[in-house]
């Protein structure tokens, strides 16, 4: 049985969210794999994804994940990353598909043509260092309010629910980049791409103890 | 809000980082694993590595040193040079690119743009232009290093290869590279003006006010450069504090 699983359902490379947690964590077990049966079993479960969540989606499917990524979520530690937040919610815009449906609240895109205080246009992807307000989580320990956290996305999601909020960022007007809810913890960004910051994050989840 | 981004970039060929004028005269400026480290700690926003001769012995140790920097640093690197095809994608993301470039083979082959960003999405492609002026006002497409013309105009490529899933443009003015006067800010400008995706401006930054005017007069959502960090001129930091005297937010 794993420390730490990172499931892997094909969807691009997850050497660097692999690489920060055997830094972080030098002495767990870590696996990277698409076996439902090392997922349900892993103690704690990061879920990542990348690129557009229709594809991630149809993956997680293919590869029968779907049910060991809601019982992980529902059990144990538990960490999504950019589309693995964006997963968890009921709809999104992108492709017009279904979540997993583990958070209420959808996932919209960013509109065309956003500017800033002094007019300039603002490019999507939302794409670098963004600085986060987050709330009083655990895993925000010894993370300092506006530190900047590595961003790269075209969508972002809306929770119903405000009480699932745990930061927000601005582009130019707040959006939530990350939600939590007993034993899950999401986020927008790329903790594992965010230097110091996002290694303690990391840190912080990997000796997080839901309550 | 979001920090523009200084992203500093490292020409590899033979295990070595250089950097030519022009495209040519090649100086060596060191070991890259060392120098990745380096720029990470003084702050680079991301780091940008260019395989610069591609050749098929120097791709193995080019792969090696993706892997050894992305053990060591925990910041986006893109990879560029040589990539011909999705599965010369997938190995670099698989060394540790969180972002591969495509310059030539984008030309050749415009689909590969489309069929990589449709594989692993458009926020690992980053297609790179060299670009060099034509007449006033106007730009061409160059390809094989600078080496070859092809015709097409610079904003309308760009365009294109933002519609076939480009996440970003990495545009280096030839005339500029190496030069140390200065961004070609027209070109910049007339660039990113064009685009939805972010563009980064390469090709010419020699002090510390050409990385503030290839923000704030050219639009670049990111600056790249290479020789005024590489032989000690400036650190990141300097660069940073001196763009945040500017009113230019950035991560510091």
């Amino acid at each position: 049985m794993a420390d730490i699983a990172i499931i892997d359902y094909g969807m691009g490379n997850l050497r660097s969210v692999h690489q920060a947690f055997r830094t972080i964590a030098p002495t767990a077990s870590i696996v990277v794999t698409d076996d439902p049966q090392e997922i349900m079993q892993a103690a704690r479960v990061v879920f990542p994804g990348q690129g557009a969540m229709p594809d991630c989606i149809r993956e997680l499917e293919t590869r029968g994940l779907r049910t060991a990524v809601l019982y992980a979520a529902r059990t144990k530690p538990f960490i999504g990353i950019c589309i693995g937040l964006q997963m968890l919610f009921e709809h999104s815009e992108e492709g017009d598909i279904s979540g997993l449906s583990i958070l209420p609240g959808r996932v919209v895109r960013f509109t065309s043509n956003l500017c800033d205080a002094q007019n300039n246009k603002l490019k999507v992807p939302h794409m670098g260092w963004n600085q986060v307000q987050h709330g009083n989580h655990p895993l925000w320990e010894g993370i300092d309010q506006n530190a900047r956290f590595y961003f790269v996305h075209s969508y972002y999601v809306c929770p119903q629910d405000a009480q699932f909020v745990q930061a927000t960022s601005c582009y130019p007007q707040p959006f939530v980049c990350a939600v939590a809810r007993d034993n899950l913890f999401a986020v927008q960004f790329h903790p594992e791409k965010s230097q110091g910051a996002g290694l303690m994050l990391l840190k912080n989840f990997v000796n997080w103890v839901p309550v | 809000m979001l920090a523009k981004r200084i992203i500093p970039c490292l020409d590899v060929t033979a295990g070595r980082v250089v950097k030519g004028v022009h495209f040519v005269e090649l100086r060596d400026a060191g070991d890259p694993i060392e120098i990745a480290r380096r720029y990470e700690e003084q702050g680079a926003d991301e780091l940008t590595f260019l395989d610069i001769t591609a050749s098929s012995d120097d791709r193995g140790i080019l792969f090696r040193i993706i892997e050894q920097v992305a053990e060591q640093v925990f910041i986006p690197l893109t990879v560029g040079g040589g990539v011909r095809q999705v599965e010369d994608v997938r190995n670099l993301l698989n060394a540790g690119a969180d972002k591969v470039s495509m310059n030539t083979s984008a030309v050749l082959n415009p689909q590969l743009v489309a069929d990589a960003a449709g594989r692993y999405g458009s926020q690992c492609i980053v297609v790179a232009i060299d670009a060099k002026q034509i007449q006033p006002g106007r730009w061409e497409v160059f390809t094989h290093g600078g080496r070859r013309a092809t015709g097409l105009g610079v904003v309308e490529w760009a365009k294109k290869m933002q519609v076939l899933g480009a996440g970003e443009i990495l545009l280096t003015s030839m005339d500029r590279d190496g030069s140390k006067i200065g961004y070609d800010l027209q070109l910049v400008r007339s660039v990113t003006d064009a685009l939805e995706i972010p563009l980064i401006a390469s090709g010419g930054a020699g002090t510390l006010q050409h990385l503030v005017d290839g923000v704030k007069l050219g639009g670049a959502d990111a600056v790249l450069a290479a020789s005024i960090f590489h032989f000690g001129e400036y650190t990141i930091q300097q660069a940073k504090q001196y763009m945040a005297q500017q009113g230019i937010e950035v991560r510091l």
